[in-house]
């Protein structure tokens, strides 16, 4: 691997982990909302959840370029306060990255919140856990395998984006321009088919690595939880 | 004892209502009641898990709830254990972290010699580095009950806690129940059907019936009454008696129980002579005769008075009988009846064969 290339890759890496990083904590929280508890407008906070997997990314990588541009209304405040510029910058393509994996990421640990039997958390109460200590001992760990599914799927989205990363950030060589960026950059240029294949192959061993780690976490993580019970199914 | 427990009531829910007041001491108190009789609604009112619309709750002069000054305390502020029926152990936790659960909140860890007591009388040794998915039915009910214990309540809620085991499992849980019963003197409320459950276990009895209390009071005098045999079932019915052992015959594994209408022999007994017991009477196990009968195999020739009798439905009668002011309860046909002329007033002898009254027809008071 050349260096150009192992800079893309390493670039592709911290993107999505990143991304992942970000969303995680909001996407627990609002899978949990989602998951326990009834409120008006439900179904549209839902519904809103699940835009970008609906809706082309390049459109949302236009509204994030108008939400959090220099002169957007949130990115001027954002500079103005806390000197953070994200347009045109790598963290901006993890924001890019986190907000397309984000229904991905929710719908997956909240299928395995709901999943969880109630009465196993009023159980844990009666023995005198908290709201928080319900959730800290029982709901997390039982949830464990969906959280993990959700991390997986968003951090693959994200090594994949391409529609909002380029709309958002742009195609900046070490700066912005990840994987799939990049490989679109050389098959724009006469004679960069060869250098394009060699990323397709990195993207796909990638691709395989993260499945084969995701699987084999997931599948640990489910035995954990029901021990012999899953074993003996195997 | 003062009282412990009160609890007055009011839940709709879907076309289903709770409407009940009692009050229990110390000690195993039976909330007696066939399923849908809003018994475990009841039992997640008192625990906190539900939120009751009106009434209140109160313990040792503490409002748990009250529905008009808004207090609600939660079930973790409560410290109630609780066994549900189908145990509910925590799948990702071995048996030993399940037992140890309630230290993470307490303030203060499980310690060891606690936690070598419990496991040592529920007999869990061989089960602490397992996980719940392993274990059968009866050791996840002997681990959810030591879970429950090791959280030091206040008063241990028991939902049925054998209604998912085999007539095995059930008795093997029952011999521990009594054990941590006499060994913790945890106050318990204890949710069944089973008459055999709640003589062994409890020495009262709330009687619910469609979300209401029909009656309660000692288990004895409850379990024995002849207007609640509806309620408390007709191949169990029967009467309860309190009794002494007098003297264990080794020789034959006879026991000679006193009690008011004179002695009681039973069989196979495990009790010294002294400890208080209560003896459920079956009433189908009940024979009677006019003469006390001369070269018989029953062991209890009990001298008694017809207090009154009621037509069964179909070919049988039942005859409530007063022996020294115990009651005994004799199933019959109606065809003897008429036979003897059986009637109120009348002296007759109850004769019961011993072994009708094994040690699963007796309750350690």
């Amino acid at each position: 691997m050349s260096a150009e290339e192992w800079g893309i890759l390493s670039l592709s890496l911290k993107v999505a982990l990143w991304s992942v990083l970000l969303s995680l904590p909001l996407a627990l929280v609002v899978a949990h909302l989602l998951a326990r508890h009834d409120f008006p407008g439900k179904s549209l906070c839902d519904a809103v959840i699940h835009l970008p997997l609906v809706l082309p990314p390049v459109v949302i990588g236009y509204f994030l370029l108008i939400l959090l541009g220099r002169r957007g209304p949130v990115g001027e405040l954002l500079e103005q306060w806390f000197g953070i510029v994200i347009a045109f910058r790598w963290t901006g393509a993890a924001v890019a990255c986190a907000v397309m994996g984000f229904p991905l990421m929710v719908r997956a640990i909240r299928l395995s919140i709901e999943n969880i039997d109630p009465k196993l958390e009023a159980a844990a109460q009666t023995l005198g856990a908290g709201r928080i200590g319900v959730l800290l001992t029982v709901t997390l760990p039982l949830a464990l395998p969906g959280i993990l599914t959700g991390v997986l799927l968003s951090f693959a989205r994200s090594l994949g984006e391409f529609g909002a990363t380029i709309t958002f950030v742009s195609n900046i060589p070490g700066e912005t321009q990840t994987l799939p960026l990049a490989i679109y950059a050389l098959t724009q240029v006469p004679g960069g088919d060869a250098a394009a294949m060699r990323l397709c192959v990195i993207a796909v061993l990638l691709s395989l690595a993260a499945l084969l780690v995701s699987e084999r976490l997931v599948r640990g993580a489910t035995r954990r939880l029901h021990g012999h019970d899953a074993q003996r199914r195997n | 004892m003062a009282t412990m427990l009160n609890v007055a009531i009011e839940h709709a829910q879907g076309g289903f209502r709770l409407a009940v007041e009692f009050a229990a001491e110390g000690g195993v108190t039976a909330l007696f009641g066939r399923s849908g009789s809003g018994t475990t609604t009841l039992v997640n009112a008192i625990a906190g898990l539900l939120r009751p619309q009106r009434g209140s709750i109160r313990f040792d002069g503490e409002t748990l709830f009250d529905a008009d000054g808004g207090i609600h305390l939660p079930p973790q502020a409560r410290r109630f254990g609780y066994v549900f029926q189908e145990g509910r152990l925590f799948p990702h936790l071995t048996v030993r972290h399940n037992l140890t659960y309630s230290g993470l909140f307490s303030g203060q860890s499980v310690s060891g010699s606690e936690l070598d007591r419990v496991v040592g009388l529920l007999g869990l040794e061989s089960l602490l580095e397992r996980r719940p998915g392993a274990l059968s039915g009866g050791e996840k009910q002997r681990v959810a009950i030591g879970r429950a214990l090791l959280a030091r309540p206040r008063l241990l809620l028991l939902d049925e806690p054998l209604a998912a085991l085999d007539t095995r499992r059930k008795s093997e849980i029952l011999r521990y129940l009594e054990l941590l019963r006499d060994e913790f003197a945890v106050p318990m409320l204890y949710v069944s059907h089973a008459v055999e459950e709640v003589v062994r276990l409890a020495s009262n009895v709330v009687l619910l019936s469609d979300g209401r209390v029909e009656a309660a009071g000692p288990t004895a005098e409850i379990m024995s009454k002849a207007e609640l045999r509806p309620l408390t079932g007709r191949y169990e019915g029967g009467a309860v008696i309190e009794a002494r052992v007098a003297e264990q015959d080794l020789r034959y594994g006879m026991a000679r129980l006193e009690f008011a209408g004179g002695s009681l022999f039973v069989a196979d007994l495990d009790a010294l002579a002294g400890e208080a017991v209560r003896v459920r009477i079956r009433a189908r196990d009940v024979a009677l005769a006019l003469q006390r009968p001369e070269g018989t195999t029953f062991r209890n020739i009990i001298a008694c008075r017809v207090s009154a009798i009621a037509d069964s439905p179909g070919s049988m009668a039942e005859v409530s009988l007063d022996a020294g002011g115990a009651t005994i309860v004799a199933r019959i046909t109606r065809q003897s009846r008429e036979e003897l002329a059986l009637q109120p007033g009348l002296q007759v002898y109850a004769l019961i064969k011993a072994i009708a009254l094994d040690r699963h027809a007796v309750g350690y008071a």
